[in-house]
């Protein structure tokens, strides 16, 4: 059985039919990319699978869980983190916190033993530093633990991201344009890292970018959206070789 | 080794914040401690003692919600008003009854408890809206209670307690009953047990419980909310169990100050200037000049800006001279670019940064 399953999702702004019957299937273990031009809806898309735009029709399916409908944060826990295209981190909030932040969930102890510093808050804040600090040295980015997230330079805020939405333990990781602003050797990197963690992480990886090329690379298969619609679906060669596909994108 | 090293570096620098804080107010105790033993505090400025407490402890509480939560609240002067009111009815209602210590710690624990649950309440519906709303609907809250209170009549007799929001007649009590709250008057003669040492106690505990919230779990997800909404769902934070648990904290810090200014006053009113829209705006000024997210500046504006006019009077020709080029000061170190970096560099926020436009539509 597939991780995520979409059938028939739909979505109107007013008049504007942003998404109109998208469906897609990812297994387990995939590396799986959205593409199409700007405006095609990919965003929104990603906005749907994590509730913060609720779809006019459709259904999702996480693990054979239905999660139509259902709020953000309990969509995160049902195992799907994301990033965004215009990065949002948690910018007065130090690299470490943001990962920690991420990592709220999985640790816990009460807001009284937090305020009282029982010796739960002390034990609780070292694994915490332990966890986070093991995730951002996966992007080498433990050598900034102590630096606000908003100083970091653009490259690592787009890695920070992930690394706060891995922190979250999801069985479904969403990148929206990760290279986005990246130049050629940067997005490489990027490329490999993202390669890197589907396997340390044991993550499905769904990745919207608009430069084919780029995801030809690592995706095994594609979905291109035009329009709001489903242009193209399958393996990334096929996809690649689609007359339809060419000619709506590659053409120009 | 390295990273161990690193860890304590973080546990380092949230404490200095908090040990700086600590000795500025510890610094300002033992100078107005020596200034009136050796007879050099003149009695206004020591009646304001415990007043620059009270008021340090609302700002405290307000920068917690502007600072933290994000959220702008003009209200903040109603939560302090409840638990002035709620502390003062019950010390008055036990005088007598039970003895000093216990009853001061009784109605210190009632006082907070109440503006707490005040806090909670209106939370729950304000806490949907954010920027104007909220800051209209606080605005509203705090007048509400200050109105209420003017028209409550509260007495007590044999009979229990006796209520009316008409006039002391219709209260219906025996002729040996004990008027307690008494409309636009008041409450009366509330034992004055807020003594300095008491508010510096009070304010050094309620100092560390913020830090330590905010540098909590509880408190990186009230920050990672204000920071980002959207972000802070998408890790899976309940946004609205943190936006209350904040809001509430704040509420009963608020009420602390209420509770200390009560029993600081032989007459205790709630007027515009002691709990009213003014005094809510005087704490928000307390707050943004301090800088918002900076706890020890907010009590030194507070002490500052209560104290000066006092300290002053001698110099009645340059008093007010004097005052504004202080707050034009207090202005440029909020304000100043080089002044913002340093700021920045020490984690304090400025204004504008909270004002900023909530409005998310769109989500790229
Ligand atoms: N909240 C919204 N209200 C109105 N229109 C929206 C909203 N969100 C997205 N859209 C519109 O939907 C279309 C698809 O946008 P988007 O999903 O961001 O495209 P992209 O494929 O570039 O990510 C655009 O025309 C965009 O303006
Ligand atoms: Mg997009």
């Amino acid at each position: 059985m597939s991780l995520l399953e979409v059938t028939n999702l739909g979505i109107s702004f007013g008049g504007l039919r942003a998404v109109d019957e998208f469906n897609i299937s990812i297994d387990k273990g995939q590396l799986y990319g959205l593409i199409g031009p700007n405006g095609a809806g990919k965003t929104t898309v990603f906005n749907m699978l994590t509730g913060i735009y609720k779809p006019t029709d459709g259904k999702i399916f996480l693990d054979g869980v239905d999660i139509t409908g259902k709020r953000t944060a309990e969509i995160n826990k049902a195992g799907i983190a994301r990033t965004f295209q215009n990065i949002r981190l948690f910018g007065d909030q130090s690299v470490l916190d943001n990962v920690k932040i991420g990592l709220h969930n999985s640790f816990e102890y009460s807001t009284a033993t937090g305020i009282f510093r029982l010796p739960k808050y002390f034990a609780t804040e070292k694994k915490m530093d332990e966890r986070a600090l093991e995730i951002l040295s996966v992007f080498g980015l433990d050598k900034d633990a102590d630096v606000l997230a908003s100083n970091l330079p653009y490259g690592k805020q787009r890695q920070l991201e992930i690394a706060r939405a891995l922190a979250t333990n999801p069985k479904l990781l969403l990148l929206d344009e990760p290279a986005a602003g990246m130049n050629p050797n940067e997005t490489k990197d990027l490329m490999n890292t993202i390669a890197l963690i589907r396997k340390e992480f044991d993550v499905t990886i769904l990745l919207i970018e608009h430069d084919m090329k780029l995801v030809s690379g690592i995706c095994e298969k594609l979905t291109v959206l035009n329009f709001g619609r489903v242009l193209s679906q399958g393996e990334t060669s096929t996809v690649l070789n689609d007359p339809e596909v060419i000619k709506a994108y590659l053409g120009e | 080794m390295k990273k161990i090293n690193k860890l304590a570096l973080f546990a380092n620098k949230s404490n200095q914040r908090l040990f700086t804080t600590i000795l500025v107010i510890l610094v300002l105790y033992v100078l107005m401690t020596i200034l009136d033993g050796t007879g050099n505090l003149s009695s206004l400025m020591k009646g304001l003692l415990v007043p620059v407490c009270a008021y340090s402890l609302v700002a405290v509480g307000l920068n917690l919600c502007v600072g933290y939560l994000g959220e702008l609240s003009l209200g903040h002067a109603g939560f302090m008003c409840v638990g002035a009111f709620s502390s003062a009815f019950f010390s008055k209602a036990f005088v007598g009854i039970i003895p000093d210590v216990p009853r001061f710690i009784l109605s210190l624990l009632i006082g907070t408890a109440l503006a707490a649950l005040f806090g909670f309440l209106i939370a729950i519906p304000v806490l949907r809206l954010s920027g104007d709303y909220l800051a209209i609907v606080t605005l509203a809250f705090g007048e509400i209670i200050k109105n209420v209170i003017n028209v409550l009549y509260v007495g007590v007799d044999s009979q229990g307690l006796h209520f009316s929001m008409k006039d002391m007649m219709s209260l219906g009590m025996e002729p040996g009953g004990k008027i307690i709250i008494n409309g636009a008057q008041g409450v009366t003669g509330t034992p004055r047990q807020s003594t300095f040492t008491i508010s510096v106690v009070l304010l050094l505990l309620a100092i560390v419980i913020t830090y330590n919230f905010v540098n909590s779990r509880t408190g990186r997800a009230v920050k990672a909310i204000r920071d980002n909404q959207i972000a802070a769902e998408t890790v899976g934070l309940p946004i609205t169990k943190y936006k209350l648990i904040a809001f509430t904290l704040s509420a009963a810090i608020a009420g602390v100050g209420g509770v200390l200014y009560a029993h600081n006053i032989s007459s205790l009113t709630a007027t515009t200037n002691t709990f009213g829209y003014n005094m809510s705006i005087m704490i928000l000024v307390y707050v943004v000049l301090g800088g918002i997210g900076s706890f020890s500046g907010s009590i030194i504006a507070a002490t500052i800006l209560t104290l000066l006019p006092e300290m002053l009077r001698g110099l009645s020709n340059y008093r007010m001279l004097i005052y504004s080029v202080v707050l034009i000061m207090l202005m440029l170190f909020n304000w100043a670019p080089g002044i913002l970096k340093w700021r920045e560099a020490h984690g304090i926020k400025n204004f504008k940064s909270i004002l900023k436009s909530k409005n998310t539509k769109e989500v790229q």
